[in-house]
C-alpha cells in the first residue's frame, strides 16, 4: 500500500531531514470523545492510510512592520510560503490566522494578497487580526479577503468530513477579543445540523481560551461559542496573535496557538507589555515557522506538526 | 501505490472523492463545500482561476510623519503599551497630542466615539482638539487593554 503516505514514517523521515523541531510531532487520537495525544513514534500506532485532509497554517506575517525585531518581514514571509510549497504534498488549503498586515494600509493588503497567491494550494483562507482592522472595523480587510464570507467576515466550510469555521474576534473589543451576538448566533446555527462525531476545527486570530487576559490574549464571549461545540467529540481551535506556540486542552476542545512569520512576542507576563522581542543575530528564524495539520479518516485522528522557518 | 498520488491530485479539487470511505486508496484531493454557494477565501497558485481578486480602494494611509514632540501639559506619550499620563487634565479648547514611542502601532479611540485616530506607527502622532468640557475615556483599539482619560475643564 501507500507506505509513502504513512504519517508516522513521514515524521521520522522529516525528523532525519530537519535536525531541530519546535517540538515533537504530536498525534491527537480521538476515541470515544476523549482526546489522547502522544509524541509521534512513541505509541507505535502505525497509520498506513493517506490523510483525508492536509492543510498548512501560517500566521501573523505583519507585512509593513519595520523594526529591529525583524528588518525584513517580507523576506521571512516569503520563506514561509516557500517552505509550504516545498512540502512533499500539496496542502488542501492554507489558513492564515490573521495580522496579515501591520497597519492595514491598502498597499500592505495588496502585497500580502499577492504573496498568498504564490502558495501552491487550491485554497487560501484567512481570518483578520486586529492589525488588519486598525481603524475601519475591518472594511479594507473584507475588501481584500471578505468575498463569500458572512457578517463581518466569518464563514464555514466542509472538507473530507471535517467542519471548519473561520471566526472574526478582532472587532468591537473592550479589553479582550470579541465575537459578538451575530457571530455567536451564526456558530449556533452553523453546527446545529451536524452529527456529534463530525470533527470541528475553528480558526480565529485571538485565542478562544484565556491565555493571558492582561495582555488581551483571550476572547470575552468565547465560552458561549464553545458551548455550542460541547457535544462534538473532536474540537480543535487554531489561533495566532500571540506569536508563539502554545497548546491547552479544556474538555473536548484543544487549543493551539501558532507562531508567527514576523517576530516573536514575550511569553505571557514576561516584561511590561507584549512588545516585539529582538533576538540575537541568527536566532530569529528559530522563533518563526509554519504548521502542518492533517486529518485521517477512519483513524479519527488529527496530527499537528510545527516546523521552524528554515 | 504511487508516490505521485498527492501530486496527481493537484487541479482536480472538485471531484467528490472525499465522501469515499476508502480514503487510503483515494488519489484525489478532498473537495471543499460551502454553504449556499458562498466561496470564502482566495485561490492559491495550485488552482488556475484567480477570481475575486480586487484592488483595495485608495484610502487615507495610517502612517503619520515624525512630528516635533508636543509641549508640556497637552502631550500624552504612548510607551510600553501605556498612555502617560493615563489621566490628562486640559482646559476646554486645548489640543492634545499623542505620540507613539512603541515599536507596535497604537490608536487613540474615544469610548463615546467622538475621536478615533488612525493607526500610529512608531513615532507617529495624533492630535485632537477638545471643545466641550467633560471626561473622555479612551482606549487603543488595537490593544484595548490600554486605557486613558482626558478631563476637559471649563
Amino acid at each position: 500500500m501507500s507506505a509513502e503516505h504513512d504519517p508516522e514514517g513521514m515524521t521520522r523521515r522529516q525528523l532525519m531531514r530537519h535536525s531541530a523541531w519546535f517540538g515533537a510531532a504530536v498525534v491527537l487520537t480521538v476515541a470515544g470523545g476523549e482526546v489522547i495525544s502522544h509524541v509521534a513514534g512513541s505509541a507505535g500506532a502505525a497509520q498506513p492510510a493517506k490523510p483525508a485532509m492536509r492543510f498548512a497554517q501560517i500566521s501573523d506575517s505583519h507585512i509593513g512592520f519595520k523594526g529591529p525585531a525583524n528588518t525584513n518581514v517580507t523576506d521571512t514571509f516569503n520563506h514561509a510560503i516557500g517552505q509550504i510549497n516545498g512540502l512533499d504534498y500539496t496542502p488542501d488549503f492554507v489558513i492564515h490566522t490573521g495580522d496579515l498586515t501591520h497597519m492595514a494600509t491598502p498597499d500592505q493588503f495588496d502585497q500580502v494578497k499577492h504573496m498568498l497567491g504564490e502558495l501552491n494550494t487550491p485554497h487560501v483562507f484567512t481570518v483578520p487580526g486586529e492589525h488588519d482592522s486598525t481603524d475601519d472595523a475591518g472594511q479594507k480587510y473584507r475588501q481584500a479577503f471578505g468575498a463569500g464570507t458572512r457578517g463581518d467576515g466569518w464563514y464555514s466550510f466542509d472538507i473530507a468530513g471535517v467542519h471548519i469555521i473561520g471566526l472574526v474576534n478582532t472587532l468591537n473589543m473592550q479589553k479582550l477579543g470579541h465575537l459578538g451576538a451575530d457571530q455567536l448566533e451564526f456558530v449556533e446555527k452553523d453546527v446545529a445540523g451536524l452529527s456529534s462525531d463530525t470533527p470541528i476545527i475553528v480558526f480565529s486570530h485571538i485565542p478562544l481560551f484565556a491565555m493571558y487576559p492582561d495582555w488581551g490574549w483571550g476572547t470575552d464571549d468565547a465560552t458561549q461559542a464553545l458551548s455550542y461545540l460541547k457535544r462534538f467529540s473532536s474540537v480543535t481551535c487554531l489561533n495566532g496573535h500571540v506569536h508563539q506556540l502554545f497548546s491547552k486542552t479544556e474538555g473536548n476542545v484543544t487549543f493551539y496557538s501558532a507562531t508567527t512569520t514576523a517576530y516573536p512576542l514575550p511569553a505571557p507576563g514576561q516584561g511590561p507589555a507584549p512588545k516585539p522581542v529582538t533576538l540575537p543575530a541568527g536566532k530569529l528564524r528559530d522563533a518563526l515557522g509554519i504548521r502542518e495539520v492533517s486529518y485521517t479518516k477512519g483513524q479519527q485522528s488529527l496530527a499537528l506538526k510545527d516546523q521552524k522557518l528554515t | 501505490m504511487k508516490v505521485i498520488a498527492s501530486l496527481a491530485a493537484v487541479g482536480v479539487l472538485f471531484t467528490a472523492a472525499c465522501s469515499s470511505p476508502a480514503s487510503n486508496t483515494t488519489a484525489a484531493s478532498p473537495s471543499v463545500s460551502f454553504q449556499s454557494g458562498m466561496t470564502p477565501g482566495m485561490s492559491g497558485s495550485a488552482m488556475p482561476a484567480m477570481s475575486g481578486m480586487q484592488s483595495p480602494p485608495a484610502s487615507a494611509s495610517a502612517t503619520t510623519a515624525d512630528s516635533p514632540a508636543p509641549q508640556g501639559g497637552t502631550a500624552v506619550s504612548i510607551s510600553n503599551f501605556k498612555f502617560n499620563p493615563a489621566t490628562l487634565t486640559v482646559p476646554v479648547g486645548a489640543t492634545v497630542t499623542w505620540t507613539n514611542q512603541d515599536e507596535e502601532p497604537h490608536t487613540v479611540a474615544g469610548k463615546d466615539g467622538s475621536f478615533h485616530s488612525p493607526g500610529m506607527d512608531t513615532h507617529g502622532t495624533y492630535s485632537f482638539t477638545f471643545t466641550t468640557p467633560g471626561s473622555y475615556d479612551y482606549i487603543c483599539s488595537i490593544h484595548p487593554f490600554m486605557t486613558g482619560t482626558v478631563v476637559v475643564t471649563k
